[in-house]
């Protein structure tokens, strides 16, 4: 059992991780996804306890790592496959580490065997590809038959014999009732490993759930629909009878209709109402890397677009009443629109000013609340609508989400905000 | 908790298992026998066109000695590698992630590398100053004339106590390179140069290595230099608080930083 609360942890100006608190459970492998530098890795540094968070605390089985009596036999931990002296052997490396704990020599051997590395297990470790580092890596972890394990990236390098073998050892050691903590960037593999999902962006937590609650919440399965391109009045006709129906449209590059909330049979019915005709209906899931990717993508979309909207977005229309309009063009996540997350410099919350409470504090007030849409005239001439668009409901959920997480240190915490009074508790 | 013993056995599985350990040990046993043995040969060959006060406080067992100059240089790397090289490979993180107790880590590592340091250290001393006195021949000395035997014992201390120094630089500054790039210079150009200029010589005194290398001197005006205002054991002192002076600040920046 790892159990985070209200992790936090600043280097210099820049936040790493903000806020953090999550539990990691026993039993079951836990996915711990996020970009690149959305500050997985300084999260496992600090569950181990190499870095001191700058707020909050960490415990591992109820005591902070520091703490741990025998801290090699509770918990297991690959950080970084190159973290060997390289002309070491690697039998001596890990009998180093062995003989930390009153490990026996003949247990080495063991893992050894257990990650394939016998027949190089007395050549220098300096030699060896990022394949074999991962596994000597794994190794180390094992040496102590810890309850907890801790894996960042254990994929990276591997070749697809051990890429499975990963996977299945994950899940092994899950079923045999260990605490399983494996970080990633690849949902994909996460979504065939793990039975859990903690996910960060920008160091903050996105989601926590399982990766079939996961799937559901953050990529709602959708219709496309495809009007007969030769009616020009056809699209907006059928736009706007979705809209009226309860359903969510969004736009694709190529003029086809993203449709949610509404079921098939329905959405045929409307049309055939409407008298427009439909050159594709079809069914679309969601792959997990998709609702992934979109989660992210949101984060980081809402942070580096929030600035510039305000000098770009067109003056609210005093024709805006749904009529007639342009339904938001999705951003084509699985694709295009992918980007790392901006600089670290440029998070909001990195300074070390005046508390980070007020930008935030603003956007969900706005961003619920649809956005200024632009009626089709302006969407014909100004090309802001990709980045100016209302965000799909799962995205405003998640700016209320993400905003929330902020402990306004100025507000008393009342009872809703259970994490911000965790958080001062803590203090 | 990770018990001492255990740590100890562990890092002790670490320094034997890496080749720099030899070779920097080697290096430093071998270029300062040689060179002692070489400027003993030089010395008692050119005995006779010495000055006058330098034949009067002709020192044999510092003489001896005269290889440490260099060979303290390798057991600055031997230090500065045992603890760098925990940082330079990442390592460190492997071992703090199984040591959490960092001070039980890093002293542990540096009482392992400083015993070995130190024993390297007087088998040094000892073959040196014999190999010297045989070279010199007439005008070499024995281990049973007077503070000969404090001389010898001093110098392998001299040798523990450097390598020492340097683990605590290492500690401190968390990079082999770094901590190379201050150490070599200073022991080798800044230190020797700066105790051979009049005024700044009062300074230079209390280096470690001047302070230190002075339990070497039989005599204590040896070679016509100038006396030290500390007897020789206090120029250890001075040496050892500058060593501790060192270890207390890489355990504080150890401790205090992020790995």
């Amino acid at each position: 059992m790892i159990e985070a609360v209200g992790l936090t942890k600043r280097y210099g100006a820049k936040t790493a991780v903000y806020n953090l608190s999550f539990q990691v459970r026993p039993g079951t492998v836990t996915g711990f996804l996020g970009p690149n530098g959305s500050g997985k890795s300084t999260t496992m540094r600090m569950i181990l306890g190499l870095d001191q968070p700058t707020a909050g605390h960490v415990t591992v089985g109820g005591h902070p790592f520091r703490e741990l009596p025998n801290a090699p036999r509770q918990v297991g931990a690959l950080l970084d496959a190159k973290a060997v002296h390289g002309g070491r052997s690697a039998r001596n490396h890990l009998l180093s580490l062995a003989q930390l704990s009153g490990i026996p020599a003949a247990r080495v051997d063991e893992v050894l065997g257990v990650v394939g590395l016998q027949e190089v297990a007395r050549r220098r470790s300096s030699g060896f590809s990022l394949g074999m580092g991962q596994r000597l890596g794994i190794a180390a972890a094992l040496l102590g038959d810890p309850q907890v394990l801790l894996f960042d990236e254990p994929v990276n390098g591997l070749d697809p014999e051990g890429i499975l073998w990963v996977r299945n050892l994950m899940k092994q050691l899950a079923s045999e009732g260990r605490t399983v903590f494996v970080s990633s960037h690849l949902m994909s593999e996460m979504a065939v490993t793990a039975e859990h999902l903690i996910v960060i962006g920008r160091g903050q937590l996105l989601s926590d759930m399982s990766v079939r609650d996961f799937i559901s919440h953050n990529s709602a399965d959708f219709a496309r629909v495809r009007p007969a391109d030769t009616d020009p009045g056809a699209r907006e006709k059928l736009v706007a009878a979705l809209g009226e129906a309860g359903g969510q449209v969004l736009s694709e590059r190529d003029g086809a209709l993203r449709v949610t909330g509404l079921p098939l049979p329905r959405i045929s019915d409307l049309a055939h109402e409407s008298d427009v005709r439909l050159w594709e209906l079809s069914p679309h899931q969601a792959s997990l890397e998709e609702a992934y990717m979109r989660l992210t993508q949101n984060a980081v979309d809402y942070r580096s677009t929030a600035d510039q909207l305000a000098g770009f977005a067109p003056p609210p229309q005093p024709g805006y009443g749904g009529q007639l309009y342009e339904p938001p063009v999705v951003p084509e996540v699985p694709t295009q629109g992918w980007y790392a997350p901006p600089p670290p410099g440029e998070n909001p919350y990195a300074s070390d000013g005046p508390p980070p409470a007020q930008a935030p504090a603003q956007a969900p007030a706005q961003a619920p609340v649809a956005p200024p849409v632009p009626p089709l005239k302006a969407a014909a001439t100004a090309p802001a609508p990709v980045t100016a668009g209302p965000a799909p409901a799962s995205a405003a959920d998640l700016v209320k989400h993400v905003s929330d997480e902020k402990p306004d240190r100025t507000a008393k915490p009342d009872e809703s905000d259970a994490k911000t009074e965790t958080t001062e508790d803590a203090r | 908790m990770a018990s001492v013993p255990a740590v100890l056995q562990s890092e002790w599985t670490k320094i034997r298992t890496v080749a720099s350990t030899i070779w920097t040990l080697a290096i430093a046993f071998l270029v300062t026998v040689a060179m002692g043995f070489a400027l003993s040969l030089l010395f008692s060959t050119t005995f006779d066109d010495l000055s006058e006060a330098e034949r009067t406080t002709f020192d044999p067992t510092f003489v001896s000695f005269s290889g440490m100059i260099l060979g303290q240089l390798a057991m600055v790397v031997f230090g500065v590698l045992v603890v760098g090289s925990e940082y330079s490979s990442g390592m460190i993180r492997t071992s703090l992630a199984a040591v959490p107790q960092r001070g039980t880590f890093i002293f542990s590592k540096i009482f392992v590398a400083g015993m070995l340091a130190l024993i390297v250290g007087f088998i040094t001393g000892f073959v040196s100053f014999f190999l010297g006195q045989a070279a010199l021949g007439d005008h070499g000395t024995t281990i049973g004339e007077p503070h000969v035997l404090r001389a010898v014992i001093g110098s392998g201390l001299y040798m523990g106590l450097i390598a020492l120094f340097s683990m605590g630089v290492a500690t401190m500054l968390r990079s082999s390179m770094l901590s190379l790039g201050i150490l070599m210079p200073f022991f080798f150009l800044v230190s020797q140069i700066l105790a051979s200029v009049p005024k700044a010589k009062d300074v230079a005194q209390y280096f470690p290595d001047q302070a230190g290398a002075k339990i070497m001197q039989v005599i204590p005006d040896a070679l016509n230099s100038d006396r030290a205002p500390y007897s020789p054991w206090e120029g250890m002192g001075i040496m050892a608080l500058w060593v501790v002076a060192a270890l207390i600040g890489g355990y504080l920046v150890l401790k205090k930083r992020d790995a």
